[in-house]
């Protein structure tokens, strides 16, 4: 049995998928593209699919991950292409490796976000980062399924910044971008509670809600606060005997 | 002129609201077309929410033969939930189709397709959002021509203010010709504005254009006659009826969307039509004669269809899908076929026939046999002469028996009440049957861990059908009586507990038999009510039968006419039907003979197999029944090589 690990993107309006909307179509497409996928046993079979940390519906995504089982073998490049036309345009296919390691999922311990903040003067959102990052916590509360949870928001970010306004945005009026680190802990802190985190430390209180894109989720540099590609350890340990093939 | 896409504004409101994605389109299979390149632009509309809309078969056919022609553009549109509806009246967006969100206001055609009537307040928010006069008088020569279809619009009366036309029957040929008459006019300049390309329509006696007929009433509010007020206007409008469906394999390329919807499989159509001759059953009706796709035709649409969707399940759709002359070969062919593949095949709409437990066995051969479904939809046997559903308990014993011996666990029997006829015992008898069913089920299994669902609603008469003059039985009547049967199927200590009842109380069903056989002053019924908030009266969390019971008494009562008098009066053979001048092709007579029929509780047999009956249908459409065997067989298809 062969795996392969797939990065895939939810972008533009399709970021309004849910993730059991994209496993649906994801599903479908294996089927369309004749992926000589593994079945689990059992009375109804499921093709062996396993997702990672998908983003909340709503968000847009550079960096989603699953893994997949094939029964032979095929080379990851060609079913990735293969993958990418079966899916709609938005959900693209964008890395594909064959998986020699274990403990993938344990790997991604942190996301890189950008958050548009449309009708926020950069300025004013450099002044509330500073006060942010100068916090020692700062404490938010939002409703969960297990009921009201409390997030240290402050201790889940990593790096948090303004970047510079590029000049391809859609619209007039101002336009603040941040970027930020996240670490994934549990409870989860999204960036959502980060943006409840500014308003609350800062008073930041955007005029519409943010656009949210995850750019790379992975392993997290303690040193430069960075997230770094979770699929390289799979790359690297490409064994050399491996033939390749996709034409068995 | 450029169709600007309402999207960046939409895409806004989407955070604010339930399941966004349903409003994004991009769905695999869609199509965008240039504006610009064509000529010809339809939106096409299901005038209920994006889970339901989407997997009609309706709809996705006329888009795919629209958008297959040269110059010609149609994109889809779906009713919006309210959380949207108020954030797109307090943003000024227009109601827009899900395809290049476009505004519907800015189409040559709007096609609105009515399975059912409680669509109608959903076409007038639709109608307001796209900033469409809701009366057809008050629009001009730039706003789209509305165009009623689906069953509902055999009797398009009630809707008759808000539509500018209404087709009946098969769509498929029905849009292309309306397609070239409206591309001429448009080429000539369009000239004698909307009026003369109305006219034109009509003028083929293939479309009904309300506003070319006057309805005179008689001092007790029947109706007198109704009169075409132009020249040229045919007296009766046809129905339009698909010959040869091989030759119309759609949907070629199904939609396959990206939102969670109720029909998670894709659809293959067997055969149109059926001559079973149910007197409640307006579908049987209206859709004669029975037209086969050929067992081939059916084998190619599974295949193309599969690998264009990915889908893992396919239902094979028809009125009555056992009766397909070759089902057997079909199934026993699929199942071979896609035995190693994982694709699970259905067969809704089957009768109580133990033949179809074979079908049922062949289609489940490494699945899971977990609950079958049948229709006797009368208690008792008096009721089922009466219906016309030639089921005898007999043979309900018989079939269940055998479901239960091949391993199915759970039977589900759907009834109706309130059918013409009955009293409370015919609906009692229910309550025997479920526990003989259960009784021989724990035989014949050798096992307690069986069960039956009973499944029962409201009757409603339907125009075109033998029913049409029949009384509606009351809301608190149908209540009762289903509280009734509740008790007995309570009260059977031994099988009572093995007994699921679920039902759907009185009151909807009035509402859909006033809009079902209401006439054209029921439109202000319909509009009152959507005024007063009214929408989505299909969902009972947003149906509201009060509602519509304080609007219908207030818009009704200067005609001297109330809900009572649309629904459970009974009908005389002199009186003028609202839907009389909508020629389904059935013989009012030969209908007029089969109500009296029913009330004699005499049978009629299926056209199929014995000599025709003269429903009128085939003389009159100039079409014969269309069906096999062909003999052909599904060979297993050529491996690919890998």
């Amino acid at each position: 049995m062969q795996r392969i690990r797939l990065r895939y993107t939810k972008r533009g309006r399709l970021r309004f998928t849910s993730h059991r909307d994209f496993q649906r179509a994801f599903e479908r497409a294996l089927r369309r593209a004749e992926v000589p996928m593994a079945y689990s046993a059992g009375f109804t079979p499921h093709p062996k699919v396993s997702y990672a940390n998908a983003a909340p519906t709503g968000t847009g995504s550079e960096a989603e991950y699953l893994e997949i089982a094939l029964t032979e073998r095929r080379d990851p490049e060609v079913l990735r292409r293969l993958l990418d036309e079966s899916l709609p345009d938005g959900l693209d296919v964008v890395d594909a490796v064959e998986a020699h390691t274990s403990g993938f999922a344990d790997r991604l311990t942190a996301s890189h976000w950008e958050l548009r903040l449309d009708g926020v003067e950069p300025e004013e959102a450099r002044k509330a980062v500073e006060v942010f990052l100068a916090a020692d916590s700062v404490e938010v509360r939002r409703q969960t399924k297990k009921g009201m949870r409390t997030f240290d928001t402050r201790a889940a970010v990593a790096s948090l910044e303004v970047a510079p306004t590029g000049s391809d945005r859609p619209g007039d009026g101002p336009c603040a971008i941040l970027r930020l680190v996240v670490r994934h802990l549990t409870p989860a802190v999204r960036p959502d509670d980060v943006l409840s985190g500014l308003r609350a430390t800062a008073d930041l209180a955007p005029p519409v809600p943010a656009a949210v894109t995850r750019l790379a989720q992975g392993p997290l540099d303690e040193e430069t606060g960075t997230v770094t590609d979770p699929l390289a350890p799979d790359r690297d340990a490409t064994p050399a005997a491996t033939v390749p093939d996709g034409t068995a | 002129m450029p169709v600007e896409s309402v999207f960046p504004r939409l895409e806004a409101l989407l955070p604010h609201v339930q399941k966004p994605i349903q409003y994004v389109g991009g769905e695999l299979n869609s199509t965008v077309k240039d504006w610009d390149a064509c000529d010809v632009r339809w939106a096409l509309m299901y005038p209920d929410a994006y889970e339901v809309g989407l997997p009609n078969q309706g709809v996705m056919i006329l888009y795919e033969v629209l958008n297959e022609r040269e110059g010609v553009l149609a994109e889809r549109t779906y009713s919006v939930w309210p959380d949207l509806e108020k954030l797109m009246r307090e943003h000024r967006v227009p109601q827009f189709t899900v395809d290049a969100h476009r505004p519907v206001g800015a189409f040559d055609l709007f096609g609105v397709s009515f399975s059912t009537e409680l669509g109608y307040t959903n076409l007038l928010t639709a109608l307001d959002l796209a900033g469409i006069p809701l009366r057809a008088r008050d629009r001009g020569v730039d706003h789209p021509v509305v165009v009623a279809g689906g069953h509902a619009a055999f009797n398009p009366e009630p809707i008759a203010d808000y539509i500018d036309c209404a087709v009946i029957g098969d769509g498929e040929q029905a849009v292309l010709e309306i397609t070239e008459i409206t591309r001429a006019w448009k080429a000539e300049g369009r000239p004698g504005g909307r009026e003369e390309l109305l006219l034109r329509l009509a003028k083929t006696g293939g479309v009904y254009v309300p506003g070319f007929y006057d309805v005179e009433y008689l001092p007790d509010g029947r109706i007198a006659r109704v009169v075409p007020n132009r020249s040229g206007v045919p007296w009766r409008v046809s129905k339009h009826t698909v010959m040869d469906l091989d030759e119309w394999p759609y949907p070629k390329q199904p939609l396959v969307p990206l939102a969670e919807t109720v029909h998670e499989r894709m659809s293959v159509e067997i055969f149109r039509g059926c001559t079973r001759g149910c007197r409640f059953c307006q579908a049987g009706m209206i859709t004669r004669p029975v037209r086969e796709r050929s067992i081939t035709g059916i084998g190619e649409m599974v295949e193309k269809g599969l690998k264009n969707t990915g889908f893992e399940e396919v239902g094979l759709l028809s009125l009555s899908s056992a009766d397909h002359s070759e089902i057997g070969d079909i199934a026993k062919g699929l199942a071979d076929r896609y035995e190693d593949d994982k694709i699970g095949l259905s067969l809704p709409s089957t009768r109580v026939d133990a033949f179809n437990i074979d079908l049922a066995n062949e289609l489940t051969r490494n699945g899971r046999r977990s609950g079958l479904t049948f229709a006797p939809e009368g208690g008792s046997e008096r009721i089922r002469k009466v219906i016309n559903k030639m089921v005898s308990e007999d043979d309900l014993i018989r079939t269940v028996a055998t479901a239960y011996g091949n391993g199915w666990r759970q039977v589900k029997l759907y009834f109706m009440c309130g059918l013409p006829t009955e009293t409370d015992d015919d609906v009692l008898q229910i309550a025997d049957m479920a526990a003989k069913v259960i009784s021989k089920g724990r035989e014949v299994s050798g096992s307690n861990d069986i069960r039956c669902t009973v499944s029962i609603g409201g009757f409603v008469p339907k125009p075109h059908t033998p029913f049409q003059w029949a009384p509606q039985l009351s809301a608190e009547e149908t209540d009762a009586r289903l509280e009734k049967l509740r008790e007995r199927i309570r009260a059977d200590k031994r099988y009572g507990r093995s007994i699921g009842f679920r039902y759907h109380d009185g009151k909807p069903g009035i509402v859909e038999g006033l809009l079902s056989r209401g006439d054209r002053r029921v439109g202000d019924v319909i509009r009152a009510v959507y005024e007063a908030g009214g929408r989505f009266d299909g969902w009972r969390e947003h149906f509201s039968y009060d509602l519509w019971m304080e609007c219908a008494e207030r818009a009704l009562a200067p005609h001297g006419v109330d809900v009572d008098w649309y629904t459970t009066r009974e009908r005389t053979y002199e009186e003028v039907l609202p839907w009389d001048h909508l020629d389904s092709g059935l013989d009012k007579d030969w209908l007029w003979e089969d109500w009296q029929d029913a009330l004699d509780e005499t049978e009629v047999e299926d056209c199929r197999w014995t000599p025709c009956f003269d429903c009128g249908v085939c003389p009159a459409m100039d079409t014969s029944i269309q069906i096999g065997p062909t003999g052909k067989k599904l060979l297993p298809l050529t491996v690919v090589n890998k």
